[in-house]
């Protein structure tokens, strides 16, 4: 496909060498429910670097949002807790911070914007007051000297008139320009870390589109390092350094974009290509079939199979795979994948 | 905005003048002659018929109404039948108190109410919460009386703080004002603080799983912020409207309150009234109350916009 190759000429726009900056290790968080332990995170570890987009991939459910509310500890304490893990970031471990250390990070250090920007901003608060909140709380900047710098980050995000728009309220602003309103208050503070849930899933698509590339240039301009969080994988083609595929709370497959698309070595990962809907000028019969799915459902996080977590779903899966869970390995240099099958699968197309 | 008050005010007429029919139909729909119920169980005759003369009773339902509602446009409420006194007087000498008290206890009630609801709200489950939630109940089962004797015994016998009945005009002393003023006050405001907290609680508890509240987090706030400048003030139209609907149950309160308390205001004026059947006063004090709540309710929505931008009027 030409969109592949189109892949493998793009460079590496990461600090290749630079020390990651966040670094999560075997991260388990679980919740204490009624039906029982639910393990939404299950023994996740990755990291970022500078100026890197890591894509976070899997269907809902997967333990993608938890992950992310982990990072910034915004789960309730209980039914959540932390079963293990640490989570680096400038040398101190984010799980053993106090909840006031934990408020100098969040908005500051880490910052996060979130799936619906409908809902995301506070209907009753001016933009400018929702901006200003954030600076004035971290960087001790005065009222009015926060608003010449609201101002500021919506002129990055590419709001026109951005003096008008702070007086205005978020019923004012399209979903377009809420979504850069979250964007702008999450970078206001110039953050190494910027998650981003799911922040293109609400929005038209060639708004989507907009935001992307707003969200790339952020990268390349400020070099903070992006965990972008998605179930798309057209936005994950589009803007990944690396992808990290997760099922059922663990990673199951990691590699380079180029390298994951080229080569995915996990059948769930296959399985997510394959249900992505293509754009075709192709209308014979053969292109007209019925797009692929993956049969059945994300297993219930209480009741985990001793084996494999996809196997039940899975077309190549053995009773090795039913029995044993499979390590995480890498399968070709630089690209982990947790399948006992995954030399024996066919070969990659689409 | 101008337009919309000016507009409102305009709809308040129809409602006032259904309320003046029912309040004028009072005297008539109550059984047997008013002017028997008026004159008493030992009046003669002759009494009666002056009665009914002096209340213009022989002329049709109509003329009645009307001249009745004209005299009231006036200003004129027409006299009691017990002491002869014009009926705006004596609503005007009972005014004070009442009106002081009703301020006093919204003011006590909000200020307790709304704090103790975003606290339960916050505290969800947990003991705090239920101890809010008990004490709501409490407020709303427990009859007022029974509240106000419970305080006099509490506050003015076993504690000694505060007097056990009367009224001392703010014009005249301040600490009078407010030592007699804080009993009746929490009497009166238990049910209307119960029902505020468990609006707020309720209201609260939305609005603290929207996302914008986990923006609020996101972004570092501490709790009390989030909660504060977030969350209540999202809450808030919801609150208020309470606060509004609930002043209804201040009027049934009123009364009972300055019995018990012995307060010269609009609650006593029309148990008397009652008692005597002096139906002019109890016309004069319905109307004032439906009045008052009419307006208020008015003032409650208007005051929407202050909580929330999308409101315009």
């Amino acid at each position: 496909m030409t969109e592949d190759t189109a892949l493998l000429d793009r460079g590496p726009s990461a600090d290749a060498g630079a020390d990651p900056v966040l670094q999560v290790e075997d991260l388990r968080t679980y919740f204490d429910t009624r039906d029982g332990v639910v393990k939404a995170v299950d023994g996740l570890s990755f990291s970022v670097r500078p100026g890197e987009i890591l894509s976070v991939v899997g269907e809902s459910g997967c333990g993608k949002s938890i992950t992310s509310l982990s990072v910034m500890q915004l789960l309730p304490r209980p039914p959540a807790r932390f079963a293990s893990g640490r989570i680096m970031f400038k040398g101190s471990d984010l799980l053993q911070a106090s909840e006031e250390e934990m408020r100098r990070v969040r908005g500051n250090e880490i910052s996060m914007i979130f799936q619906d920007p409908m809902s995301s901003l506070n209907p009753v608060l001016s933009i400018g007051d929702q901006l200003t909140e954030a600076i004035m709380l971290h960087q001790g900047l005065s009222q009015k000297q926060a608003m010449d710098h609201a101002a500021e980050m919506l002129d990055l995000v590419h709001i026109p008139e951005p003096r008008r728009r702070l007086k205005e309220y978020p019923h004012q602003l399209s979903g377009g320009m809420r979504q850069r309103v979250m964007i702008a208050m999450a970078l206001s503070c110039n953050p190494s870390v910027l998650i981003a849930d799911e922040p293109t899933t609400a929005l038209d698509v060639t708004i989507q589109a907009q935001i992307l590339a707003l969200m790339e240039e952020i990268r390349d301009k400020l070099k903070t390092a992006i965990i972008l969080i998605t179930h798309d994988l057209g936005v994950v083609a589009e803007m990944a350094d690396r992808v990290l595929v997760m099922y059922a709370g663990r990673k199951v497959e990691e590699a380079d974009v180029a390298e994951i698309f080229e080569r995915p070595q996990h059948p769930y990962t296959r399985g997510l290509m394959r249900s992505v809907p293509r754009l075709t000028t192709d209308f014979s019969e053969a292109r007209q079939e019925r797009l692929s799915e993956i049969p059945g459902i994300v297993p219930a996080l209480t009741n985990l199979p001793k084996g494999c977590t996809f196997a039940e779903r899975c077309a190549f899966a053995t009773d090795r795979c039913r029995a044993e869970y499979p390590a995480l390995e890498p399968k070709k240099p630089d690209h982990l994948a947790a399948c006992w099958e995954s030399a024996n699968l066919p070969d990659w197309t689409l | 905005m101008y337009a919309y008050i000016i507009r409102r005010l305009v709809a308040t007429i129809p409602i006032m003048a259904i309320v003046a029919v029912f309040v004028f139909m009072l005297l008539h729909l109550s059984p047997g002659d008013p002017a028997a119920i008026i004159a008493g169980d030992f009046a003669t005759e002759e009494q009666i018929l002056k009665i009914r003369e002096q209340l213009g009773l022989n002329d049709p339902l109509y003329i009645q109404f009307g001249s009745w509602l004209i005299n009231l446009l006036q200003g004129d409420m027409g006299q009691s039948i017990y002491s002869g006194l014009p009926v705006t007087k004596l609503i005007g000498q009972r005014l004070e108190p009442t009106l002081m008290l009703t301020l006093c206890t919204m003011l006590i009630a909000i200020t307790m109410a709304i704090p103790l609801g975003v606290i339960a709200a916050w505290k969800v489950g947990t003991w705090i919460d239920r101890a809010v939630m008990t004490l709501a109940v409490f407020g709303f089962s427990v009859p007022v009386f029974v509240i106000g004797y419970l305080l006099i015994l509490g506050g003015s016998r076993t504690l000694g703080w505060f007097p056990v009945q009367g009224y001392t005009s703010i014009l005249e002393s301040v600490p009078g004002f407010l030592s007699h003023i804080t009993l009746p006050a929490l009497t009166l405001g238990a049910v209307y603080m119960a029902l505020i907290a468990r609006m707020t609680r309720a209201t609260m508890l939305e609005v603290l799983n929207e996302d914008y509240v986990r923006t609020a987090y996101a972004k570092g706030l501490a709790t009390r912020k989030v909660l504060v400048k977030h969350a209540l003030k999202n809450a808030m139209v919801p609150i208020s409207t309470t606060i509004g609907l609930g002043v209804a149950l201040l009027i049934g309160g009123v009364v009972v309150t300055e019995s018990v308390f012995a307060i010269p205001g609009l609650g006593r004026l029309t148990v008397d009234a009652v008692l005597r059947t002096d139906y002019p006063v109890i016309q004069g004090v319905i109307l004032v109350f439906s009045f008052t709540y009419v307006l208020l309710n008015l003032l409650i929505d208007l005051s929407y916009v202050l909580f929330d931008p999308r409101i315009r009027y």
